[in-house]
């Protein structure tokens, strides 16, 4: 029955368009989805706009304008579930990174008349504004979770999302540790799993693109960072990447830059 | 939205346009075929890369840049690597090279399909999406998304996941893939092939108004075979300059309508400029492999293409290209050498240029001798492409005033997705109104 179809929407924030590619990527399953589900509102893929409210919101992006404060407030009155997709939505972003320096400097960095440009000063999670029924973390969010969440929405349930670290997940797939093993460093330890540990497979460390896990012991990792021969300044700049304003992360940034000065 | 005033004006206004990437809106005022404004309006957030480059370390451009656009980071890696590699003086090895081209070949597959069969060709067939023209067209999107899927598994092998790979590096890659994985792709790949010869068929056939656009084509011309991942550019006005001049040949001016810069090249003395598919194939046929000339002549497109609604003619081409470019890099890998160089930080200055699937990606970095960043420029294809869009739609509109507004509306839309516009990518960087006054 085409009527009893939950709806789905997907909205844009601040974001570089790379998770609701991903709901694209899953070639395989996007037809049958679009069976099971209503795609109501996407704008990236459809110029067809059904009404809401809408049954599931998947929201990608950050808060960094005026408009979009109040644009969040009337996605949340549209929509029964509301869940985030990605860094930009669950932790700010990239672009939170102007929450440490000084907005009016960036801005003239880019534009020569910076007063054509309105922006907020810093770039905010979705969740600071409005409530939020489940948060999907990773730069980018992956194809299998995202899948995941939106099976277990049409099914009624709590969706699998571990939020145990990177290293089980290397555990799981008999990688060789890159830190015991090549003085690699690795944030796996302390950044929340999703991505089956790419980045040791890769032989590479970890840099955290799935923000922290539940319990992060991030000064001890900072320990082991400055043991393998990494300064203050770059312990810093390695918890500011792309989830720079989750909690974890931004405290033990800031430890460094203060024992850094 | 699009409304008549009672002067007899009229305005055609999309307030979110659908089918490209990012955010951004028309607004066009015309009256008695006169049209008074043209405004592509990029209200996408800005989001301030160039700023916060400044003071990350040298090694960090590919994670970072790689972010500004989920639909072609590997152009943003690439970029990136040759502009801080020439900074520092260093030189990568040919086999570096070639997967370089082998994993931007991924997402020029990926990319393409997405929008040919996704976002553009709805617009030919009368739909609003793909997932409508599923219905009535269930092997043309089912073989759309099994390309789409060829460029995203190529780009998992290589760099680790399609959007965001995790392989790339200063210098290189942090692993080879071994001779075995990339010769797993190959049947794939074939099929890959034979889809994207039979995407230039189904194309071909599309109906294309009649329009050519006078605009001086930038692209990049490389040494051997179609530009791909790197090059020098070349202008249809005979300019050619090497990517080191870029920055003193290429001026963005910003405009009160768009949190994207308009790019102009020389002045602007020869007027707009665009880059692209049609750029590059007209800069390019001849650097064309035999099989993807081939489907180009069948398709009936000459060395020369002027008419952006048969961009999608030329992305299909090029879907063949990268598709037989990815088979024969395959085939010829070894796995051996080392995966990187190692690149010493240096104090200096330093230029990339590569081909994103919309065109040119310009790069400037500037290092101190530590390596840390003190400068970053970067000029993505939609920002060059912007004075362009909005000159075809100036003239579109005068020509076709007599339209209906619907009828004109679309048309309108379906000429700023000829561009294929990646508005993330611009904002540094779309809002559609037409007004008729």
């Amino acid at each position: 029955m085409t009527a009893a179809r939950p709806k789905l929407a997907v909205w844009k924030f601040a974001s570089c368009d790379g998770c609701q590619l991903t709901l694209l990527n899953c070639e395989d399953e996007l037809i049958p989805l679009a069976g099971e589900v209503e795609i109501a509102y996407f704008p990236e893929a459809t110029r067809g706009v059904v009404d809401g409210p809408y049954d599931v919101s998947l929201v990608e992006g950050s808060i960094t304008t005026p408009d979009d404060l109040e644009r969040i407030q009337r996605v949340r009155e549209v929509s029964r579930h509301l869940v985030t997709i990605g860094a930009c939505a669950t932790a700010g972003g990239i672009q939170a990174l102007r929450n440490f320096a000084d907005v009016d400097e960036f801005r003239s960095v880019v534009y020569a008349h910076p007063e054509y440009v309105a922006t907020l000063d810093r770039s905010t999670p979705i969740a600071a504004h409005v409530p939020v029924d489940l948060e999907l973390r990773g730069c980018p969010v992956d194809r299998h979770q995202l899948l995941e969440v939106l099976a277990a929405e049409l099914q009624g349930r709590v969706p699998r999302v571990p939020t145990h670290s990177v290293c089980v997940e290397c555990k799981r797939r008999g990688n060789v540790c890159v830190t015991v093993a090549h003085g690699t460093p690795c944030l796996g330890p302390v950044t929340q799993a999703g991505c089956g540990a790419l980045c040791p497979t890769f032989s590479r460390g970890c840099y955290g693109c799935f923000g922290p896990q539940d319990t992060p012991n991030t000064a001890s990792i900072a320990t082991r960072l400055g043991a393998l021969g990494m300064r203050e300044g770059e312990v810093v700049r390695v918890f500011r990447t792309f989830n720079a304003a989750s909690d974890a992360f931004l405290r033990e940034s800031e430890r460094h830059e203060e024992a850094g000065r | 939205m699009t409304h008549s005033n009672k002067d007899g004006g009229h305005v055609l206004h999309v307030g979110t346009l659908a089918r490209v990437e990012g955010e951004g809106a028309m607004h066009i005022a015309y009256r008695d075929g006169q049209v008074s404004d043209v405004q592509l309006r990029i209200y996408e957030p800005p989001r301030f890369y160039e700023a916060f480059l400044r003071g990350r370390s040298y090694t960090e451009p590919p994670d970072i840049t790689a972010r500004i656009c989920g639909i072609c980071p590997v152009a943003y890696q690439t970029s990136s690597c040759w502009a801080i590699e020439d900074a520092c003086g260093v030189t990568v090895t040919d086999e570096i090279r070639s997967l370089r081209r082998l994993l931007y070949c991924g997402e020029w597959i990926e990319s393409h399909a997405l929008h040919v069969y996704l976002l553009h060709a709805p617009d030919f067939l009368g739909y609003d999406g793909a997932v409508d023209m599923a219905a009535d067209h269930p092997a043309v999107v089912e073989r759309g998304l099994r390309l789409k899927k060829a460029g995203n598994r190529l780009m998992e092998v290589v760099g680790g996941r399609s959007v965001h790979p995790v392989n790339v590096r200063v210098g290189g890659f942090y692993r080879f893939p071994t001779a075995a994985e990339l010769r797993g792709l190959r049947p794939d790949l074939e099929r890959a092939l034979d889809d994207a010869a039979e995407t230039v068929r189904l194309v071909a056939g599309f109906e294309f108004p009649d329009f050519e656009q006078p605009y001086e084509y930038l692209a990049l011309r490389a040494e051997a075979g179609y530009p791909i991942e790197a090059g020098s550019p070349v202008t249809t006005s005979g300019a050619s300059f090497a990517v080191r001049e870029f920055a003193a040949r290429i001026e963005e001016v910003q405009v009160p309508h768009s949190h994207a810069l308009h790019a102009r090249l020389d002045g602007g003395e020869r007027g707009p400029y665009a880059v692209g598919p049609l750029a590059r194939y007209t800069l390019n046929a001849d650097r064309l492999s035999p099989v993807a000339r081939q489907a180009a002549r069948e398709a009936g497109l000459g060395d020369t293409c002027r008419n952006p609604f048969r961009s999608i003619v030329v992305r299909a081409v090029e879907l063949v290209e990268a598709c037989r470019e990815a088979l024969r890099i395959v085939d010829a890998w070894t796995g051996d050498g080392p995966a990187s160089v190692p690149v010493p930080p240096r104090a200096g200055e330093g230029y990339g240029a590569s081909e994103a699937p919309r065109g040119v990606l310009f790069h400037r970095y500037v290092l101190d001798d530590t390596g840390i960043i003190r400068d970053a420029q970067i000029v993505p294809p939609t920002s060059q492409n912007q004075a362009g869009i909005e000159a075809d739609l100036r003239s579109m509109v005068g020509a076709w005033s007599d339209l209906d507004e619907h009828a004109l509306q679309h048309r309108c839309e379906h000429a700023i997705r000829n561009y294929d516009p990646c508005i993330s990518c611009a904002t540094h960087f779309l809002d559609l109104t037409v007004e008729r006054s």
